[in-house]
Order: C-alpha cells, then structure tokens, then sequence
C-alpha cells in the first residue's frame, strides 16, 4: 500500500508530501505519524507540501488535526512551502488553520522548531 | 426610386452642400471649436458624403442591417471613436449627421419646385436615413465611451495593487482605493506571490489610502493576513486612521488577531524589532 515516508532529523520528523494527497492516504499519514511521535519521543514535526497544488476541505481539516494531535503528544507542527494557489483555497474555505505554525521553506521551518525547542516559554515566531 | 435620385442631388450639390453643412457643424460646437480643427470637420463630412452617395447608388435602403452600409458604419464608428476621445458630448457627435439634414433638404426642396408629392416622398426617405445614421452614431459613442471605461477599470487594477520590499524580507502592501473582493483576490495573489519571490517572512499591510473600510472590507483584510499566515509570513496591518479604528470598533469587527499599528512608520520599527535589528544613528 502506498505510504508518505516519514524521517527522522535529530529531535524532529519530517513529512514530505510528494503524490497527490487522497483521502486514505490522509487517514494513514495520520496514524503513522502520531505513532512515529510516540516511539520516537519526537518534539517536533515538520510537513512540507510544496509539492501539493491542489487541497480540499478534507486535507485541510487533516492538517489541522495532525498538528492538534501531535500537539497532545508534546510536539509542535510546522506547516512549510505552501504554494499561494492553496493558501488562498484555503482561506476561501474558512480553514485559516488557526492551530499550525507555518513556514516559507524547511530551513526557516528548521528554524523555527530549533528555537521553540531551546527556549520553550519564548515560542515566538521570529526568525532569519 | 427615391434612393438614386437623392445621390443624384448631393452629387450635383455636393461643394455647396458640404460648405454650408461644416460651417453649420463648426456653429454648433460654440466655444468647444478647438478641440476639432475645420480640415478634419471638413474630412470627415466629406468621407461621409462618399459613403452615403456610393450606399445610395446601390439601392441600399434605409435598413442599416444590410451588407451596402457596412463601410458607411465603418466611417461613422471611427469617427465615434474619435470624437469619444476628443471629449465630445453625445449630442455633440451626433449633430454631426443631424446637422446634415438642413442643408439637404433646402436642395431637395429646389430640386421638387412644384410637385409637392415628390418632395414629401424624398423627404420622408432623406429624413428616415439620417436619423438611422444619427442613431448609429450615437450608439457607436456609447460603445467606444464603454470601452474607455473597461479598460480603465483595469488598469487601475493593476496599477493600485503595488507589493514593495521595504527591507530584507519585509514587504510593504500600500492599499489606495476600495477593497472589493476582485481587488482583494489580486491583491492577495500579488502579496503571496511577491512573498515567495522575495523570501519574505513579514509583511506590512498599509491601509492609510482606503477611504472606508466596513465589515466586508475589514473581512477582506483578514482573508489576506491569514493566507500570508499560511505561507509563513507575519501581518501587521497600518495606516489606521482615528476615524477607522472607531468604526471597526462600532461595526465589532475583531482585529485582535492581527498585529495593528498607527502608521508605517511604527509598523517598520516593528518589523525591524522582529527581526532583531536596530536601527542607531552613526
């Protein structure tokens, strides 16, 4: 069965979403991930969908779900490389993903996850 | 019968009749004269007097529709055209074959000197023509004046939706003008995308030129700010003026979400102070 590949960067996993996002897919990312947070004692996780053009509500909510989920676990969510096309899909949705931190690419993403590790009180967004 | 013996009588008249039809149009433009010179008057007079004759000769009726008056449409749409961007009025541009009939039907009237019948014939076909031809002017005004105002509209479009780098991976959005949901997709797509280009991870919304803002404006706002969110890059909208801030406040729009600043100044310290700079004097 086909599978998003997650890997894992020192403390962090790192989702890259290459194909085309179906809902089933969707369903098994969700349960391998907070799985891999879980064994791996991961602290963070960062999704990079540049790759992704096209999004519907379901993805969308998915994403917003993975990262509630992986929030419970005790690790934070980096959306990265969202195309504009799908940002403003998504606005027009009403799913602004109010709970996602986000990104222009993994390196500021890295970032950002290295910083809210160092000093977890101070969690702010501010980087480069 | 009474086609081809009205271009018979413009063809004999024609010097005398385009004499008196141009000083009559050049009399009708009063103190506006000079935004048409008499040798262009003169011109065009001259090429319509061409068409209608050749249209007449061939027994092309009254009837606009058919294939004879196609260049005579031709003729009066260019010159439409030309008096809409010479700044004519409607009624100005359409005196110009009204102002015709004057002078056609004194010739017309000495061509029929005792037979009444002829000439209330010929009258009625002269009279019914150019009154079709008046028509056809004016709606040719209209269209072209349409036309004008299309593409001004976009434009401006074009022209109030400018995303400038301020600094490093600061962008500036100088809103002037209405927030409509057509300029708030453009505007957005341009910021998102000037976002990407430039790396940016701030942007600075000014709204110091946008002469109201309501609920739905102030929804458009947030649209923008959560779709740069999305791409990682922070908002901080300025140029509130006093006015505005009370009425987002009356309308209960919730801006809280959104960091706010008075001007682009204040909005600039901010963005400088996010990225850790200062700024000394040397």
């Amino acid at each position: 069965m086909e599978r998003i590949p997650i890997l894992k960067m020192g403390s962090f996993l790192l989702v890259t979403i290459q194909v085309d996002m179906h809902d089933q897919l969707a369903m098994t990312l969700q349960d391998d991930l907070t799985a891999r947070i879980v064994s791996d004692r991961a602290s963070g996780v960062l999704i990079d969908i540049s790759s992704l053009d096209v999004v519907d509500s379901f993805i969308g909510r998915m994403l917003g779900n993975i990262a509630a989920m992986a929030r419970v676990l005790d690790a934070e969510t980096v959306v990265v490389g969202m195309q504009p096309s799908v940002a403003i899909t998504l606005v027009e949705l009403g799913l602004s993903l109010p709970g996602i931190r986000t990104a222009l690419n993994v390196d500021r993403g890295m970032e950002l996850l290295r910083a809210g590790n160092n000093g977890d009180s101070n969690a702010g967004r501010e980087n480069g | 019968m009474g086609n081809t013996r009205l271009a018979e009588i413009i063809g004999r008249h024609e010097r005398d009749l385009l004499a008196e039809w141009t000083r009559r149009q050049m009399d009708s433009f009063g103190t506006g004269r000079d935004r048409i010179s008499e040798t262009q008057l003169r011109g065009n007079s001259q090429d319509f007097l061409r068409a209608l004759t050749e249209a007449l000769l061939r027994n092309a009726g009254s009837d606009l529709r058919r294939q004879e008056w196609s260049s005579m449409k031709d003729l009066l749409g260019e010159i439409s055209r030309q008096r809409a961007t010479q700044g004519f009025t409607p009624s100005e541009t359409a005196v110009f074959v009204f102002s015709f009939k004057q002078p056609l039907f004194t010739r017309i009237a000495s061509e029929y000197p005792n037979d009444s019948e002829g000439f209330a014939a010929e009258l009625w076909t002269a009279t019914e023509l150019l009154d079709e031809l008046g028509l056809y002017t004016s709606e040719m005004y209209l269209k072209s004046r349409e036309e004008v105002i299309l593409r001004q509209q976009q434009e401006m479009l074009e022209l109030s939706t400018p995303v400038v780098e301020v600094w490093e991976g600061v962008l500036a959005l100088p809103l002037i003008g209405t927030l409509d949901s057509a300029r708030t997709q453009i505007v957005m797509q341009n910021l998102l995308e000037a976002i990407v280009a430039r790396g940016a991870n701030l942007a600075i919304i000014d709204i110091t030129g946008v002469p109201t803002v309501d609920t739905l404006v102030a929804q458009h706002l947030l649209k923008t700010v959560a779709a740069a969110r999305l791409m990682g890059a922070d908002c901080i909208i300025s140029g509130i003026r006093p006015q505005i801030a009370q009425t987002i406040i009356h309308l209960g729009v919730d801006l809280s979400g959104v960091l706010t600043k008075a001007t682009l100044a204040d909005a600039l310290q901010l963005a400088l102070k996010k990225k850790n700079l200062t700024v000394a004097r040397s």
